[in-house]
């Protein structure tokens, strides 16, 4: 299916954040916006839902502190309980203490790895991918919002250009 | 301007006169002579007495049959039963003092605590928390009448009218030579003196920030900021020396056997987390009553994330603390923590719980932190635990096994807590809430997170 993208160009993150406030206004969709640093409050002017990566990683902090636990209550406590230098490996909680600082390391381990793990897959990046910059010049000094047509070519371009935008392009998607 | 409300000052009296009343109970109701602590106990938990007892007929019995020398056994056990009655008469008789000591240096502590905040916010010129510079103020008004009745209890001690501290007793040092080498730190006169000088400094440097920040409102440069910056920064490094004295002096020399290189830092962190949660407490008690309008939910958030990532703090140290003893395991250091974990269970693991657990799991979510309610909640629940770290430093090596949460000790927090509400919000209502010329206000008044 071939569709229609207005991109508006900016050079000022505060002349795209009225934009997107405007546009939002108007209630067009827009699809996205290409920036060459994160702009404080984009987001929320855009009306993105929250993030929940740090809800997954606080679960997978839980994982860690779960593989920690297990692993070393049976290598410890129930394979082969010796007697190291006089450690007491009746129960895991007795010998506790030296337990905690690998439970924390693995803990912070999962959650760290997981989470940035997770970062990429939503965001899908991974190596050899395929940039996806519509104009190269969003990555130096310019902002691009890309709204999509749907027979409102002219009305579009009207608004964007009441916004400030130093350029607007049509081009087939 | 805020006045303090009769209702505030009639809860802190009442507080106050409840108090006065249980400490009272407790000093009237410690025995005064060995058969009295004898008799109190035995008459404590009768089951447990009779157990006692008869393990020790039991025990009698054995070792008579066994030596067949019943004359020569029963001197022996003569001997040591007065011994164990005097060791018991003086446990009974630190209960009341150590529970009023606890409770003043616990109240003091925060006032401590929030001044050295309230110096790094100062030296660091954060610029979210100067709306908030009156309420530190006020909090440490405190450090005037706490540091008096401090230092009135350790020269109480000096002065040998409670067994707090075991070094002060001659008769013990003259035994002991453990104590004897540490005589030249450990003796009487110096204790006070040094304790003179760190209060000074503490009260001398609240003092001086209180009057630049005043003098700052109505000045017309911003000298008296930078006065209060360097005075700031000056009294970080002061404070970071006689904090550790001090808590090698009032707290790890009630146990002058034991030592640990990173007590300081630890009594340290369990004061900064306590400032900072009752700085968080006074904010949200102010702002409810629609005082400190510009507060916003941001500052909270910011206090909240303070109280969370302190108590972590607290938790590694205690962690290291107690990790480092009980792996190593040497008798001389790791007594400290068999008597805690003998006749301590439940403050002692029950404080980790309510330190860390705690803490961790409610403050961790960023919207729970914005949540009033919920920040007060935490705040009372970390301000409980901390009060039961300092009661497991005291206690320990004071009253030993008759330790027990009662009068006395409920009593000596209330009324210490009376005179900590009443004295601080009477300072609150001194000053305007809001500093008028902080170079930093106007950045703080739009502080958003």
């Amino acid at each position: 299916m071939a569709s229609k993208v207005i991109h508006a160009l900016y050079t000022d993150d505060d002349v795209l954040m009225h934009a997107v406030k405007k546009v939002k206004e108007a209630k067009h969709h827009i699809e996205e916006v290409y920036c060459p640093f994160p702009v404080h409050g984009l987001d929320k002017a855009m009306g993105l839902a929250p993030t929940r990566i740090a809800i997954t990683a606080f679960i997978y902090g839980c994982i860690g502190l779960a593989v920690a636990t297990t692993m070393m209550n049976f290598i410890m406590i129930e394979d082969w309980p010796q007697d190291i230098g006089g450690k007491p490996s009746f129960s895991y909680l007795e010998n506790m203490p030296a337990f905690v600082p690998i439970m924390f390391e693995l803990t912070v381990f999962f959650a760290a790895h997981l989470m940035v793990i997770t970062f990429y897959m939503r965001s899908k990046l991974w190596p050899f991918k395929e940039a996806e910059n519509p104009d190269k010049r969003t990555t130096d000094d310019h902002f691009l919002m890309e709204i999509e047509i749907h027979n409102n070519e002219d009305e579009l371009w009207q608004l964007l250009a009441e916004t400030g935008a130093v350029e607007i392009n049509i081009s087939e998607k | 301007m805020y006045t303090i409300s009769n209702r505030l000052k009639i809860a802190s009296i009442i507080l106050m006169v409840l108090g006065a009343i249980g400490i009272g109970i407790g000093f009237g109701s410690s025995p005064s002579t060995a058969e009295e602590a004898k008799e109190m106990i035995a008459s404590h938990g009768e089951g447990h007495g009779d157990a006692h007892a008869e393990n020790v007929t039991e025990h009698h019995g054995v070792a008579e049959s066994h030596h067949g020398n019943a004359e020569a056994h029963g001197d022996s056990e003569a001997h040591h039963d007065s011994s164990h009655d005097e060791h018991l008469l003086h446990q009974l008789q630190n209960r009341p003092w150590a529970a009023v000591y606890v409770a003043a240096f616990f109240f003091f502590m925060i006032a401590l605590g929030v001044l050295a905040f309230n110096a790094i916010q100062r030296a660091a010129q954060a610029g979210w928390s100067p709306l908030l510079f009156r309420v530190m103020e006020g909090i440490t008004s405190y450090l005037v009448p706490g540091g008096i009745i401090m230092f009135v209890l350790l020269a109480c001690s000096v002065a040998h009218l409670n067994h707090l501290f075991v070094w002060m007793d001659p008769e013990v040092v003259a035994h002991d030579e453990l104590i004897q080498g540490k005589s030249g730190f450990l003796n009487g006169t110096f204790f006070l003196i040094r304790a003179v000088i760190f209060l000074a400094g503490w009260i001398f440097y609240r003092e001086y920030s209180r009057k630049l920040s005043l003098a700052q409102d109505e000045a017309s440069d911003d000298s008296n900021f930078l006065k209060n910056f360097r005075a700031s920064a000056a009294f970080l490094v002061f404070y970071l020396v006689t904090e550790s004295m001090m808590s090698w002096d009032w707290i790890m020399s009630v146990d002058p056997h034991w030592f640990s290189t990173l007590f300081g830092w630890y009594i340290f962190a369990s004061m900064f987390v306590s400032g900072i949660t009752v700085i968080a407490m006074v904010t949200i008690y102010l702002k409810s009553k629609g005082l400190l309008q510009d507060v916003n939910d941001s500052h909270i958030h910011d206090l909240a994330k303070f109280m969370f990532g302190i108590s972590i703090f607290w938790t590694y140290l205690w962690f290291s603390q107690f990790m480092l003893i009980w792996y190593s395991n040497i008798p001389e250091e790791v007594t400290y923590y068999v008597t805690r974990i003998a006749d301590f269970k439940l403050p002692f693991f029950g404080m980790i719980v309510m330190n860390f657990l705690f803490p961790v799991l409610l403050l961790i979510n960023s919207d729970y932190k914005r949540l009033n309610w919920f920040v007060i909640m935490a705040g009372v629940v970390i301000l409980g635990g901390h009060y039961l770290d300092i009661f497991n430093a005291i206690m320990p090596s004071t009253v030993g096994d008759q330790w027990f949460i009662g009068i006395p000790e409920i009593g000596s927090v209330l009324f210490f807590a009376g005179i900590f509400i009443f004295w601080i919000f009477r300072a609150l209502s001194k000053a305007p809430l809001q500093p008028k010329r902080n170079p930093f206000i106007e950045e703080s008044k739009h502080f958003h997170y």
